[in-house]
C-alpha cells in the first residue's frame, strides 16, 4: 500500500461515514457537521489527485461559504426542530433503500464494467502549474461560460433579495408616534430597571430590588425569565 | 491506485445522497442531500480529469461549484420564504403552494 492507497481509505472512510451521518442524523445540525466532513475529505481527496486549486475552492466556496448558509438558515428555522423519523407513507423508507441498493449496485456495476485502464497523470498538463493550467482553460476556452457565470451569480444574488424581501404593509413609525404611543395610556416614563440593582448578585436573570425589597420582574427579560418565574429569586 | 476506486467512492456518496433525498422530508437536510450528489459528481469530474491527463475535467469542476453555490443561494431562500408563511421547513406540510 502506498501512501495515496492509505490517504484514499482514510478520507475515503470519512467522507461516506460523513454522507452516512447527513443522512441519518436527526437533527439538521447534525446533517451539516457531518456534511462538512465529507466535503473537507472530499478537498484532500482533490488535492492529492492534482487539483490543488480545486481542493482550496472546495474548502473556501463549499466548507466556508455554502456550509456557513446552510447554518444561517438553520439558525433562521430553528435548531432543535428535530424532524419525527416515523414513516408518513407506509413502506416508504424500505422502498427508498431498495431504489438506493439497485441504483447503486447499478452504478457500480458500469463504472467496473466502462472503466480500463489506469491514470494517465497529470503531470504534463499540470506542468506550468494547476492553476496557471486551470486559468488557461477558463479564460480561452471555456471563457463564454465563465462570462455566463457572472450573470447566474448576479441573477442568484438577486432572485435571493427577490425572495427574502418582506412587503412593509404600514408606513415606519416615527419617532413622535412611537412617543405619543408610549405614553397616551400613562406607560412607564424613565428606562425599564437594570437587572442586579440592590439584588445580591448582578447576573441578568437577577430581579432588582425596589425600595422596599421587593423584586423589580421588569427588570429581566421575558426570555430570560422563562414561562414561570423562578421562586428562589 | 486504480481510478475505479475513486468512481466507485464517487457513485456510493451519489447513492447515499440520492436515498438521503427519499427518505428525509426535512427541506434542509434535502438539500444537503443534493449537494453530497453535487460533491461526488465532482469527485468524478477531477478522477476522469486525472485519468486522462487533461484539466478539462477539472474546469467543468470548477463551474459545478459555482452553479452549486447560485443554486444553495436561491434554494435556501426559497425555504426561509416558504417557512416564514408556514413555520414548517417539512416538504409533507407544503403540498400546496399558496399561503
Amino acid at each position: 500500500m502506498n501512501a495515496e492507497a492509505v490517504a484514499f481509505w482514510v478520507l475515503g472512510t470519512v467522507a461516506v461515514v460523513g454522507a452516512v451521518g447527513v443522512v441519518a442524523a436527526p437533527k439538521a445540525v447534525y446533517s451539516a457537521l457531518s456534511l462538512a466532513s465529507t466535503m473537507i475529505a472530499l478537498a484532500v481527496i482533490y488535492a492529492a489527485q492534482g487539483a490543488l486549486f480545486l481542493g482550496v475552492v472546495q474548502v473556501v466556496v463549499y466548507t466556508g461559504a455554502v456550509m456557513m448558509l446552510f447554518l444561517f438558515v438553520l439558525m433562521l428555522i430553528g435548531v432543535d426542530s428535530a424532524q419525527s423519523l416515523t414513516e408518513t407513507i407506509r413502506g416508504q423508507r424500505i422502498a427508498a433503500v431498495l431504489a438506493g441498493l439497485g441504483f447503486g449496485a447499478l452504478l457500480i456495476a458500469g463504472i467496473g464494467a466502462g472503466v480500463t485502464g489506469g491514470f494517465v497523470g497529470l503531470d504534463k498538463a499540470n506542468g506550468a502549474g494547476n492553476v496557471q493550467g486551470l486559468a488557461q482553460l477558463i479564460f480561452t476556452r471555456n471563457l463564454w461560460a465563465f462570462e455566463l457565470t457572472s450573470a447566474l451569480l448576479i441573477t442568484a444574488a438577486l432572485g435571493a433579495m427577490v425572495l427574502a424581501h418582506r412587503e412593509r404593509l404600514e408606513p415606519r413609525k416615527t419617532q413622535r408616534e412611537m412617543a405619543i404611543e408610549r405614553f397616551r395610556d400613562g406607560g412607564r416614563a424613565t428606562p425599564q430597571p437594570n437587572p442586579g440593582v440592590y439584588a445580591r448578585r448582578n447576573a441578568v436573570d437577577t430581579m432588582a430590588r425596589l425600595p422596599d425589597g421587593s423584586d423589580a420582574k421588569s427588570s429581566v427579560s421575558a426570555t430570560i425569565r422563562g414561562p414561570q418565574t423562578d421562586p428562589a429569586q | 491506485m486504480n481510478p475505479a476506486h475513486y468512481l466507485y467512492l464517487s457513485a456510493l456518496l451519489f447513492t447515499i445522497g440520492a436515498a438521503g433525498m427519499l427518505l428525509r422530508r426535512n427541506a434542509i437536510v434535502m438539500f444537503m442531500c443534493v449537494e453530497l450528489m453535487l460533491n461526488a459528481g465532482n469527485l468524478a469530474f477531477v478522477t476522469f480529469a486525472r485519468m486522462h491527463g487533461q484539466l478539462d475535467g477539472q474546469a467543468v469542476a470548477f463551474f459545478t461549484m459555482v452553479v452549486a453555490a447560485c443554486e444553495v443561494v436561491v434554494g435556501l431562500s426559497i425555504i426561509v420564504a416558504i417557512f416564514r408563511t408556514r413555520r414548517n421547513a417539512d416538504v409533507d406540510e407544503s403540498h400546496l403552494l399558496r399561503h
